[in-house]
């Protein structure tokens, strides 16, 4: 029989410009050091994990995404997710609230409660976490610009209820660059904005020891079109920046890099997505040693959230997004991440209901407990495709940092719009190659049925929300110590002008009831507003 | 003799952050040899009237991911019949059920492209509605 050439077979390039071979061999790693590159797991520089036992010591992380219209509903929906096993919370605001807006500023109409929950004071956080042990779980406030006010108040929660802070385990989402990037909820210029990340980094390091003041979020810039090698470079281009900023209050690495989290996209090739995370944690590890001059290997480990990716999901034939996300579950674990939350099947069209909660969560636990995912470390570490690929990602993942880094890091990258027209270019790219075919989405461009107009039920968007809102608002402004109110922003505002840390004085705020839109407003007055770059 | 070239402008009104498919487009309609002006994030829909405005344009693109896309460009064709810039071409992108574009309809928006949407056929609508108006 005759071998059929490999020149004859159809070229295969992914999403980070890499040719991918049909066969590879230990020809192909020759190169790579064992000890140096791989290593063991737990052990420097961490490519095929940050525990030495991984999940046969301690599965990953069940973490949904949840919180809808009241903080009384959300409350509900939090007690049925533990009580189904979720060992932890995630925590979705609605627009007004991550924009830093009360629920009667007339900007917020028609936003009030429908991507998720309002939270005005901290009346509406205490009654969300009601008879909810928040020392046993951990939780993660997904909010940004106003990331310092959600902490602030979740802290006053958890003293109200005999909890000492440090206690508290949660991260605040917190990553303001990538905001400007993708998901667009930024208020404040750049610098100021990363001065309050700065803040909390400093406050949490020495009164909330456990708490992860910001999570890096890769996941959003690949959201945003984002290839894989981007999204990590930028995400660590991110991250030292905000190491920066922190270094500069006088704290130590060690003091705060143990404590720095990361949050990534899981959708497209799986060989692709796998290397990029040991990739990442290679990279990231030698970034915190060699540059900034770790000591303790905590602050060296890339400790990350994955499993979602709402981008690769389809409106088209929306029931194999559940066969995708049980296969992003097996991407995640085959990368090793910490947490994991998938995307629910009907994520393409609404906020998840709670039979695709429920399925998500039974996902995951199918993979760790019927198909041996926990058995053994890194399972695919050796193999020659993909440490060869591991490899490949973390140069190319290299080369583009060092684009960012010369046209002078994040901030500027940011404020000049070169990164989002990066990324829009990217996505614009990925777009047409589906649209042609090159990209196979299935039920998109190949397989595609006439089918009936999805059956999904979309999340009722209740009206009555903002009406109860903003009845209990006028209510709490008219019971609160309006005078301590005032002197509490007095106190923000001079804070805010000077370099003077202001968590104590958002405590001091949140605890006399100010409102999230009053606190925001005295940073607007003196921060201004981020003005965007619109040229594409 | 070149033709006019067509002008639209595409706005992200409300506080819905998601502005990938708004860009995709733009990216799109540039190619096509459109003149595209961004409205950036977070706009009411007071500003993106007065854009279209000054700024003269053939086609109003309403970007819309929240939920909210009924009230939004309820309002937006209300202030446009106020002012009497009712000529123009209304369209809506972005994450809008299927029940909804009848109503939209109504309201006078030309046409509804849903998440999915093919560029092709954006680019094509545009060319021949401008055309024959």
């Amino acid at each position: 029989m005759k071998k059929p050439k490999s020149e004859e077979l159809k070229e295969v390039i992914l999403e980070s410009g890499i040719k991918v071979k049909p066969v590879y061999s230990p020809e192909d790693i020759k190169d790579i050091n064992f000890e140096k590159e791989i290593g063991q797991p737990g052990d420097y520089p961490f490519t095929r994990g940050i525990h030495p036992f991984m999940y046969r010591k301690r599965p990953w992380t069940m973490r949904q995404y949840s919180g809808f219209g009241t903080a009384k509903e959300t409350n509900e929906r939090f007690k049925w997710l533990l009580e189904q096993g979720q060992t932890a919370l995630n925590v979705a605001f609605d627009l007004p609230t991550q924009l830093g807006l009360d629920s009667d500023d007339p900007f917020a109409e028609e936003e009030v409660g429908r991507v998720g929950m309002a939270i005005d004071t901290l009346k509406d956080l205490e009654e969300a976490f009601t008879d909810i042990p928040i020392n046993r779980i951990s939780t993660s406030l997904t909010i940004n610009p106003v990331a310092s006010v959600m902490l602030a108040m979740y802290l006053v929660v958890a003293e109200k209820q005999g909890i000492p802070w440090d206690q508290i385990r949660g991260t605040t989402q917190n990553d303001i660059l990538k905001e400007y990037i993708g998901r667009g909820t930024w208020i404040f210029p750049v610098e100021p904005s990363i001065r309050l990340i700065g803040d909390m980094v400093e406050f949490c390091s020495k009164n909330v020891p456990k708490f992860n003041p910001f999570s890096v979020c890769g996941y959003h810039i690949r959201e945003s079109g984002a290839t894989p090698v981007q999204e990590m470079a930028y995400a660590f281009e991110i991250a030292i920046t905000y190491i920066k900023e922190v270094l500069t209050r006088g704290l130590n690495i060690d003091d705060f890099a143990g404590r720095i989290a990361f949050n990534f996209d899981i959708h497209g090739n799986l060989w692709e997505q796998v290397a990029k995370f040991r990739a990442g944690r290679r990279l990231w590890a030698k970034i915190l040693k060699e540059r900034f001059g770790a000591q303790n290997p905590r602050s060296m480990t890339l400790r990350m959230i994955a499993g979602g990716g709402g981008g690769g999901l389809t409106i088209q034939q929306p029931e194999n997004n559940i066969v995708r996300g049980a296969y992003y579950a097996l991407i995640s674990a085959l990368s090793g991440t910490q947490t994991m939350a998938l995307c629910s099947y009907d994520e393409a069209y609404t906020i998840p209901s709670k039979k695709a909660a429920l399925l998500s969560l039974r996902t995951m636990q199918i993979l760790a407990d019927e198909m041996g995912l926990k058995d053994t470390v890194d399972p695919l570490g050796g193999s020659y495709y993909v440490e060869w690929l591991t490899d490949k990602i973390e140069k190319k993942i290299i080369e583009c940092m060092k684009k960012v880094e010369e046209i002078g890091g994040m901030v500027k990258a940011v404020e000049s719009g070169y990164i989002q027209r990066e990324v829009s270019r990217q996505a614009y790219i990925r777009e047409k190659k589906i649209q042609s075919g090159e990209i196979t989405k299935i039920g998109v461009n190949k397989y595609v049925m006439e089918e009936e107009k999805a059956n999904i039920k979309f999340h009722p968007f209740n009206p009555k929300v903002a009406e109860e809102q903003k009845k209990k608002l006028k209510e709490i402004k008219t019971q609160r110590n309006n005078n301590e109110v005032k002197d509490a922003l007095g106190g923000l505002k001079e804070a805010a002008q000077t370099s003077e840390n202001v968590m104590p004085h958002i405590l001091r705020a949140v605890k006399s009831y100010t409102t999230l839109g009053e606190i925001t407003k005295i940073f607007k007055d003196t921060f201004g507003e981020f003005k965007e770059p619109v040229g594409l | 003799m070149g033709e006019k070239k067509i002008r639209v402008v595409i706005a992200k009104p409300g506080l819905d952050g998601h502005d990938t498919g708004a860009k995709v487009v733009i990216h799109a309609l540039k190619d096509a040899g459109m003149e595209v002006i961004y409205t950036g994030l977070h706009r009411t829909i007071e500003e993106i009237v007065n854009t279209a405005v000054e700024e003269d344009v053939d086609v109003i693109g309403l970007s819309i991911y929240s939920g909210a896309h009924l009230p939004l460009s309820k309002k937006l064709m209300e202030q446009l019949e106020e002012i009497g810039l009712t000529d123009r071409l209304v369209l809506v992108g972005g994450n809008i059920p299927q029940k909804d574009i009848k109503t939209l309809k109504e309201f006078g928006v030309c046409e509804v492209f849903p998440t999915g949407a093919k560029l092709d056929e954006i680019v094509n609508f545009i060319k021949k509605s401008v055309k024959e108006k």
